[in-house]
C-alpha cells in the first residue's frame, strides 16, 4: 500500500514529462512538499522518446539525466508512477486529490537486472516506440526509465509466463498479487502538466498515413532515427526495410487546419530541420523535400533554417501537398501545386514523415477538475482555475526550452498559494 | 500627408480586392486565402485551368482586374466541393469560383465561346420556359450550340435509343414538352428575385 504524506502546504504535480519534472523539482528545492503523478510507468514523458534536441542537436538523454538525479536526490519530493489522477475537489489552498494506481507488479525490490524479461516470451507492441517493435511481458520501459524498475504487463498475470517471471526473480521483486488502489491526500496547489500527444495523422484522410507504410508521422521518424529505436537507428522505409534516402517531410500536417487543429504546433517546423540533419547526416547521396506553407523557425532558431537552407541536397518547396497516393513499388507520391510559380508536381519519395503537430493529451470533457479551457483545448492562465496551474504544453503548444520555462513560473504560482496556506504570504 | 505620398498610396490602393469584396458571392473569404495550394492539388480538373484558384485569390490581391475577370479559369469549376472540404481556412472556394464568372458575365466581360458559360446559359433558358429541364431539347440545344451539331447528335445516337427503350425519354418532349403547374408564379418569382439582385448591386455601385 503506497502512502503518500501530504497537507494543504503540498503541491500536487500532475504528469511526470519535462514540464512536470521541472515545476516539482523547482518547487521542492525551495523546500515544498510535493507530489509528482505520473500515468506511465516512467518519468520523461515524450521528451524521453526524442533522439536529438534542437537547436544544439544534443541529447536529451543528458538534460533527463540531470533530472533524475536531482529527483533521487530531493527528501521533499514523492513520485507516484502508473498513477492517474481521477478527481480534484476543494479550493485554491485546500484540495483532495484522488489518484488511481495501477499495480506495477514489481516491488522496490527491484534491482533491474533483467532476468525476468529473460524468460518471458510473449511479447506485446511497444508503446515507447510508437508500436514499431515489440517489448516483452516483463519490460523496462525504456534504458534511462526513471524509477529504473521492470513493469510486468498485467495482460500476463495469471498466466504461466507471470508465474514464469516471479519464478525467475532472485529478489522476490515480482509480485502478481498487487492491486489497483485509490488514495486520497490534500494539496494546497495543482500543477498540470498532462503535455501534449502527437495528432491522430490518420485523421488527415488524403495523406493515407492508415494505408501507406511509408508514411509515417514525426514522432514515430525520431524513434527510428535514434540508436536505440526499433530500427537500431537506421532510416529505413516500413514496407520493405530498404534504405531511406529519398524523404520527404510535410509540414502542417493536422495543425493551423479548422479541419483539424486550429493552432500552430510551434515546434514541427524545426522538428523537421532537425530530422532533416539525421537524413543528412545518415546517407551522403540523400535528398529530402520540405513541403512547407511557411517556415516558422521561431526566434533565435533562425540560423538554424539558414544552415538546412544551404544544404545543397535538401528543397523547400513552398505548398502543402494535397495528397499522397503509392506507386507500385510502394513509393509515396506527393501531389500539389507550389505557390512559387504555381507549378503542378507529381514526385515520388523512398519514405514520407508527416511533421504531425501537438494537440493536448486531455481531452475537452475529460479535466476532473474545474479549469479554463480555449477552443484549441489548452489550459487558460485564468483566476478562475483557482490554485490549479498548467505548466508545459498543457498551456500551448511549446517545445522544450519554453515548456521548462513556462513550468517553473507555474512552480511559483503554486509556491505563493502554499505559502498564503501556510501564512508566510499575504 | 505630402502629395507625393498620397500619389503612391493611390498607386498601391489595391480597388480590385474591395470591389470583389462588394460584389462576389462570398468575396469577402478572398483575403484569408494563405497560399497553401492545396485547393489547386485538390481539383480533379487542376490540369485544365489556367490559374489555380489560390493563384486568382492571388491575383486578386495583387490588382490584376482584367487577367482575373476574362479568365475562364473559374468556369472550369464542376462543384465538386473538393476544396472546400479540404480547405484549412474553410474558404469557400467553389462558391468564390462561381462568384467570380457570375460577376464576370454580368460585367459583360467573360469569356465569350467558354463551353461551360454557354451550358449554364442554354440550361437556364431552357428551365425558364416550362419551369422545368427538357433534357431532350437540353441535348439537342448543347449538340448544335457547343458541339459539332449532326456529328455529335449521331455521336450519341445509341444512348438517346437505349434511353427511349428503358423510357428514359421521350421523344414527344421535343414538342412543347410538360411544364410546372404555375409557369406564370415562377416567373413572378424569378422577376422579383432579379429586382432584388438589382438593387444590391445598385447599392455597390458595381
Amino acid at each position: 500500500m503506497t502512502e503518500v504524506v501530504a497537507t494543504n502546504e503540498t503541491i500536487l504535480v500532475v504528469g511526470g514529462g519535462i514540464s512536470g519534472m521541472t515545476a516539482a523539482l523547482e518547487a521542492a528545492e525551495t523546500g515544498k512538499k510535493v507530489v509528482l503523478v505520473e500515468k506511465l510507468p516512467y518519468l520523461g514523458g515524450r521528451v524521453s522518446q526524442l533522439y536529438k534536441y534542437f537547436p544544439k542537436l544534443c541529447h536529451p538523454t543528458c538534460g533527463l539525466e540531470i533530472n533524475q538525479r536531482r529527483a533521487k536526490m530531493n527528501p521533499n519530493l514523492t513520485i507516484l508512477t502508473m498513477a492517474e489522477v481521477t478527481n480534484i475537489e476543494g479550493e485554491a489552498g485546500a484540495y483532495t486529490a484522488t489518484v488511481k494506481l495501477s499495480p506495477r507488479h514489481v516491488n522496490d525490490n527491484c534491482t533491474a537486472c533483467g532476468e525476468c524479461a529473460k524468460v518471458v516470451e510473449t511479447e506485446f507492441d511497444d508503446e515507447y516506440n510508437y508500436g514499431m517493435s515489440k517489448r516483452k511481458g516483463a519490460y523496462l520501459p525504456h534504458v534511462m526509465a526513471h524509477p529504473m524498475q521492470y513493469v510486468i504487463d498485467p495482460r500476463i498475470v495469471g498466466t504461466d509466463e507471470g508465474q514464469k517471471a516471479k519464478d525467475a526473480c532472485k529478489y522476490n521483486a515480482v509480485d502478481l498479487d498487487m492491486q489497483e488502489t485509490e488514495i486520497k491526500f490534500p494539496a494546497g496547489a495543482v500543477i498540470w502538466a498532462t503535455g501534449w500527444q502527437p495528432y491522430d495523422a490518420a485523421k488527415i484522410q488524403p495523406y493515407g498515413y492508415d494505408r501507406y507504410d511509408n508514411v509515417i508521422t514525426n514522432v514515430e521518424f525520431e524513434r527510428m532515427a535514434d540508436p536505440k529505436g526499433p530500427t537500431g537507428g537506421k532510416i529505413v522505409r516500413p514496407s520493405d526495410g530498404k534504405e531511406a534516402k529519398n524523404v520527404a517531410f510535410i509540414q502542417c500536417a493536422g495543425s493551423r487546419d479548422r479541419n483539424h487543429l486550429y493552432h500552430c504546433s510551434r515546434i514541427c517546423c524545426m522538428a523537421s530541420l532537425k530530422q532533416t540533419h539525421y537524413v543528412v547526416d545518415a546517407y551522403e547521396d540523400a535528398k529530402v523535400t520540405i513541403y512547407y506553407i511557411d517556415i516558422r523557425a521561431i526566434d533565435r532558431f533562425e540560423d538554424f533554417y539558414a544552415t538546412v537552407q544551404a544544404m545543397d541536397n535538401v528543397t523547400f518547396t513552398k505548398s502543402k501537398v494535397a495528397n499522397i497516393k503509392a506507386d507500385k513499388d510502394g513509393n509515396p507520391v506527393c501531389y500539389g501545386v507550389d505557390t512559387e510559380g504555381y507549378h503542378r508536381y507529381e514526385n515520388a519519395h523512398d519514405l514520407v514523415v508527416l511533421a504531425t503537430g501537438m494537440e493536448p493529451s486531455v481531452a475537452k470533457g475529460d479535466f476532473p477538475v474545474d479549469i479554463v479551457i480555449n477552443r484549441e483545448g489548452f489550459i487558460e492562465a485564468d483566476a478562475a482555475n483557482g490554485g490549479v496551474f498548467a505548466a508545459g504544453s498543457a498551456s500551448d503548444a511549446l517545445d522544450v526550452n519554453r515548456a521548462v520555462q513556462h513550468a517553473t513560473g507555474a512552480a511559483l504560482k503554486a509556491i505563493q498559494v502554499v505559502n498564503r496556506v501556510a501564512g508566510a504570504e499575504a | 500627408m505630402s502629395d507625393m505620398n498620397t500619389a503612391m498610396i493611390e498607386k498601391y490602393r489595391n480597388s480590385f480586392l474591395s470591389e470583389v469584396e462588394a460584389n462576389v458571392e462570398e468575396g469577402e473569404w478572398v483575403k484569408m486565402c494563405m497560399q497553401c495550394g492545396v485547393c489547386a492539388g485538390s481539383c480533379p480538373l487542376g490540369n485544365a485551368w489556367e490559374h489555380t484558384p489560390q493563384k486568382i485569390f492571388m491575383m486578386i490581391r495583387a490588382g490584376k482586374r482584367d487577367e482575373v475577370l476574362t479568365s475562364d479559369s473559374m468556369w472550369m469549376c464542376t462543384s465538386c466541393y473538393n476544396c472546400i472540404v479540404r480547405c484549412p481556412r474553410e474558404l469557400p472556394i467553389t462558391h468564390i469560383m462561381h462568384g467570380l464568372a457570375h460577376y464576370a458575365k454580368r460585367l459583360g466581360i467573360a469569356p465569350k465561346e467558354q463551353p461551360t458559360a454557354k451550358f449554364a446559359q442554354l440550361f437556364w433558358d431552357n428551365l425558364m420556359k416550362k419551369g422545368r429541364v427538357n433534357e431532350l431539347k437540353l441535348g439537342v440545344d448543347l449538340y448544335f450550340k457547343v458541339g459539332e451539331g449532326m456529328k455529335t447528335a449521331m455521336k450519341n445516337k445509341d444512348i438517346g435509343l437505349a434511353m427511349w427503350k428503358a423510357k428514359r425519354l421521350n421523344p414527344m418532349e421535343f414538342f412543347g414538352g410538360h411544364s410546372i403547374k404555375d409557369v406564370s408564379g415562377l416567373h413572378k418569382i424569378i422577376a422579383k428575385a432579379q429586382e432584388l439582385e438589382e438593387a444590391r448591386i445598385a447599392k455597390h455601385g458595381g
